[in-house]
């Protein structure tokens, strides 16, 4: 048993997390930048701050992540980091020659009180930005939120690029929140089939599924570009999929530039990809195509194919809201049935969506925000599961309780394909039901005693 | 773009070393000049290098904190050690599992390493201090896990607003009673890589955990193996190795170790240092305050190891030791020839390049030579001047503003307990002999003439050296593992070795010959263009029938 000392008996912990679903906001914000096209994420603190996130990207990816950092000393954490900052600037610059840095801060510069706009004023003032270079600044303190924060802040640090000219332009911005490049090559491709003209931001795809050439660009050819970046003022309206990671973006965009928003789920299974799909349509005013229809004819299709496999399953997950909000409605229109959710990130409505959505299910919902794999292990102990689903750390769970396991999330370190294959939109939703079959039959096949071993399923 | 098609056979290192400054602006290449150096041999002395200073802001390095190399370094293998870090979430998910430290449980079967702990500290922690949230995830980790002992890492803000962790420390093991508690100072902003974090690190084990227990320990020809992290099982195969030998390790610092092994540390006869630059002063103390005399010793290498056993068994200088020594050799030795000369047909003449760790860059050319393969470039990420030119420049080393705040204990000896474990008589003659106490020439000398010594290479350096050079095989950690693999290079890590392991000891270099041959023969590598992209023009068409 690797994890060995956690008992079954659950005790109210006030002031230890152990076993994370969360980790802290600058890595999100780094992932974020890296959806913009020749940008150089710059993580403004001690350099290990910015070791660990491009380890943790790297892994997950399996693909270079550039990213610089102000390497902060003993001195610069007493006098403030602006020198380094500055100096970082024109070494990037000179070195790298990046589009545009995005810089976020740290829970050291956070503590310290750096201000981005005065340095970035100051760079700006002395030359050191080349003409036609862009800086752009997020505050991400790690000690407030988690990952999703720091995407989220960088996000909104993106949208406040707009620079609106006073016309429209006829683009819808889609602003994907923390979603795999596949997924946003999936929302690109849907949103072309539909016939919807957008500007995706971020967007990774081409960015960390890169191929292997014999060539290394360390600003390869995706991203969204900061000409695109700066059109987002003049767009005709924004979805935004995910309250936590996208939403503040696109209320800076319709209160600050008065391009109108809507807030929906990310569209993982039928009825969130229904929902965006109808909001595309409706925003950009063309008509949905037979393709588009099939598609989804596809995935209801599997799902009464194999439903008896899916029926009253249950299920614990973890991960961020946005996303398990999504996967729980997908689960529970299938009539399985997520009994245990627990995400990292604090925030009281998760558990109050997550509730509204279990609410017909015959089962006791554990839910929790703010809470930790530990925790979750200890549900389980007591409420036994079916399958889990949630990044590479529950590995040890499912190992112990041996329980089927399905890698989404992040980060995944252990598995590969998340970055070619997505998980939203019907075809997403597709594959994302293979492996659930998979994991559940597999389990069958193992498990069944000989007499009732069968060929078919 | 870069690529790496060109090689450059022609070029003189003054002129790599030329094309790595070019476009770099005046100030950093005055400071990189420095720090990058065409290895020379000179008589009875190196060239001198610049090491352990600062990292230029903006220069993307593959250089961590120091609280790395505090919590996921020293501290992260110890097993039965509730870790306990202190700040906001990312410092402790960030070192949670990801160094490959192997574990044993043990019969105790008492094991942390799958778990993380952090306080999770908030706003309102860092506004009004985050003391009273400490104590009480102390006490919440003692009710659930009872262990041996908990330690408190300090992350950057920590130190900012002042938490004063090893008075919390100290009054929670006063409260608690059977816990030992102690913190380190470890906030990532101190020093200026991971090496400050080792030091910190080892002085608080050196103080709270060795000569607790003074139990005497079975055993003949007890010794510490030091700076040994059973990285992918490393450690695993060097205790089979010194168990075959019938030595007894009364402690690795710090790979499969336990509360007990630090505490009894001081009951061993012999210390041996793996890795010079995280552990090097530990050595020091222990010889300080308890008598116990240290080697160098290495088992990266099949070589390497035969060498470091005979020098340990010279050290005992017991008949029947020094026969079961050379009996384990004979009989391990042939499976590894066997394998070695096999993969030599395909490895000979190669090239490679090595940027890691404090003692990696230097130990892992060991078993490269073995395979025939010529190391063109190395150096270290944190090591500092001696782990480069050896440790006669120690006396000159300056202490400068960085390395003025990581605390230099003042070790007495031992009342009690400090005892020669050799007369002076016994001393000399092994010296006479050649044995060398306490000795490590660095890097440079095993490293041919021309060849480039790198101190903190970083991103783009890195980049141009395989663009210029093309080396057969690029060595490094995670972060410049693929924008290498895309130059079309295969890259090894050696911080943590991507997947493999054990490479110490005989078994280690067999599964090192095998992978270093996967990776510089595999196929993978021909495949970079596709047909239509090699000759791209028609030159003729089928006619369909």
């Amino acid at each position: 048993m690797l994890l060995r000392h956690t008992p079954k008996e659950i005790s109210e912990r006030s002031a230890v997390t152990i076993n994370p679903a969360k980790t802290c906001q600058p890595i999100g914000a780094m992932y974020a930048a890296l959806g913009i096209h020749g940008c150089l994420p710059h993580s403004h603190g001690s350099q290990g701050c910015c070791a660990y996130h491009r380890s943790a990207l790297t892994r997950h990816y399996k693909e270079p992540v550039s990213a610089s950092t102000s390497s902060f000393t003993e001195g610069s954490s007493v006098f403030g980091g602006q020198a380094n900052l500055l100096q970082a600037i024109n070494n990037i610059f000179t070195v790298y020659d990046p589009e545009i840095i995005a810089v976020h801060t740290t829970c050291l510069s956070e503590t310290i009180g750096d201000d981005l706009n005065q340095i970035f004023d100051k760079a700006y003032k002395e030359g050191t930005v080349p003409k036609g270079k862009t800086l752009v600044g997020a505050p991400t303190p790690s000690y407030v939120g988690s990952h999703v924060t720091g995407f989220s802040n960088m996000v909104k640090a993106m949208a406040d690029l707009a620079e609106p000219t006073g016309k429209k332009n006829g683009k819808v911005n889609v602003i994907p929140g923390w979603v795999e490049p596949s997924d946003m090559e999936e929302i690109k491709r849907l949103a072309k089939l539909v016939g919807a003209d957008i500007t995706l931001f971020p967007d990774t795809s081409g960015v960390l599924n890169g191929p292997l050439s014999g060539e290394y660009h360390m600003f390869p050819q995706g991203g969204v570009t900061v000409a695109e970046l700066k059109g987002c003022g003049d767009a005709i309206g924004t979805l935004a999929l995910g309250e936590w990671c996208s939403a503040d973006a696109a209320r800076l965009l319709d209160t600050k530039y008065k391009v109108p928003c809507r807030i929906l789920d990310m569209p993982f299974g039928l009825k969130a990809t229904d929902r965006f799909i109808d909001a595309l349509r409706t925003i950009s005013g063309t008509v949905v195509p037979e393709e588009v229809s099939y598609e989804r004819g596809q995935l209801v299709d599997l799902i009464s194919d194999m439903h008896q496999y899916f029926y009253h399953k249950k299920v614990a997950l973890f991960g961020d809201p946005d996303q398990l909000i999504a996967m729980t409605e997908f689960l529970v229109s299938i009539d399985m049935c997520p009994v245990h959710l627990v995400t990292g990130t604090p925030g009281k409505r998760f558990e109050k969506r997550i509730k509204e959505l279990t609410k017909d299910m015959p089962f006791e919902v554990n839910v929790r925000a703010k809470g930790d794999l530990f925790l979750l292990h200890q549900w389980i102990k007591n409420e036994p599961v079916d399958l889990l689903i949630g990044n590479t750390y529950g590995k040890y769970i499912a190992r112990d309780e041996d329980i089927p396991f399905i890698r989404w999330g992040f980060p995944i370190l252990d598995r590969q394909g998340h970055q070619y294959f997505p998980t939203v939109g019907y075809k997403g939703g597709l594959h994302f039901l293979e492996k659930v079959l998979n994991a559940l039959l597999d389990r069958m096949d193992r498990d069944s005693a000989e007499e009732k071993f069968e060929l078919v399923y | 773009m870069a690529t790496a098609k060109k090689k450059l056979v022609q070029w003189e290192p003054t002129d790599v070393k030329k094309e790595l400054l070019k476009k770099y602006p005046a100030k950093v290449a005055r400071k990189r000049a420095k720090q990058i150096l065409i290895n020379e041999a000179l008589e009875n002395t190196t060239p001198e290098i610049t090491a352990n200073v600062r990292t230029i802001p903006g220069i993307i390095t593959m250089r961590g904190c120091t609280y790395a190399g505090c919590k996921g370094v020293i501290m992260g293998p110890t097993r039965d050690i509730v870790n306990l870090v202190h700040g906001p979430i990312g410092c402790s998910f960030y070192a949670w599992l990801t160094r490959r430290n192997q574990t044993d449980a043990g019969v105790d079967g008492e094991n942390y390493i799958p778990y993380c702990f952090s306080t999770d500290m908030q706003d309102s922690d860092i506004i009004f201090g985050g003391e009273k949230k400490l104590a009480a995830a102390i006490q919440e980790i003692y009710d659930i896990f009872h262990p041996k002992a908990i330690t408190i890492f300090a992350t950057c803000p920590v130190g900012l607003i002042g938490d004063d962790i090893h008075t919390v420390a100290r009054n929670m093991k006063a409260q608690l009673g059977d816990c030992n508690v102690f913190a380190f100072s470890c906030e990532g902003y101190k020093g200026v890589s991971q090496s400050a974090g080792h030091h910190i690190a080892n002085n608080q084990v050196f103080t709270h955990m060795v000569g607790e227990n003074n139990d005497e320990k079975a055993g003949e020809y007890k010794i510490n193996l030091l700076g040994e992290y059973n990285i992918g099982g490393d450690g695993f195969e060097i205790d089979r190795i010194l168990r075959k030998c019938g030595i007894t390790t009364i402690s690795t610092f710090s790979g499969n170790s336990t509360y007990d092994q630090f505490a009894s540390a001081h009951k061993a006869d012999l210390s041996c240092v793996m890795c010079h630059r995280s552990i090097n002063y530990v050595a020091d103390m222990m010889e300080t305050k308890f008598g116990i005399p240290w080697i160098k010793v290495n088992f990266i290498g099949a070589k390497s190891t035969i060498k470091s056993l005979r020098k340990i068994a010279e050290y005992f200088g017991d008949q029947k030791l020094i026969d079961r020594v050379e009996a384990v050799i004979a009989e391990e030795m042939p499976a590894v020839d066997a394998v070695c000369s096999d993969v030599l047909t395909r490895t000979a003449g190669k090239t490679a390049m090595l940027f890691v760790g404090g003692s990696r860059a230097h130990h892992y050319q060991d078993l490269f030579a073995e395979m025939g393969m010529k190391t063109i470039s190395a150096g270290y990420e944190f090591a500092h001047r001696d782990d480069y030119e050896g440790r006669r420049v120690i006396p000159t080393l300056k202490v400068d503003a960085d390395s003025r705040n990581i605390e230099e204990l003042e070790i007495e000896a031992d009342p009690e307990r400090f005892k020669p474990r050799k007369t002076e008589a016994e001393l000399k003659a092994l010296e006479e002999k050649g044995f060398k106490f306490k000795e490590y020439d660095g890097i440079m000398p095993d490293m041919d003439p021309g060849a480039l010594v790198i101190d903190d290479c970083n991103q783009y350096e890195a980049e141009k050296l395989v663009e210029l050079m093309k080396p057969d095989i690029f060595c490094a950690g995670i972060k410049e593992k693929f924008s290498i693999q895309k130059l079309g290079v295969p890259m090894k890590q050696l911080h943590s070795y991507d997947s493999g392991g054990p490479y110490a000891g005989f078994k280690g270099a067999v599964n090192f010959y095998k992978e270093i041959d996967r990776l510089v023969n595999s196929k993978v590598w021909s495949y970079m263009k596709a047909p239509w992209q090699e000759s791209p023009e028609l030159s003729a068409t089928y006619v369909w029938e």
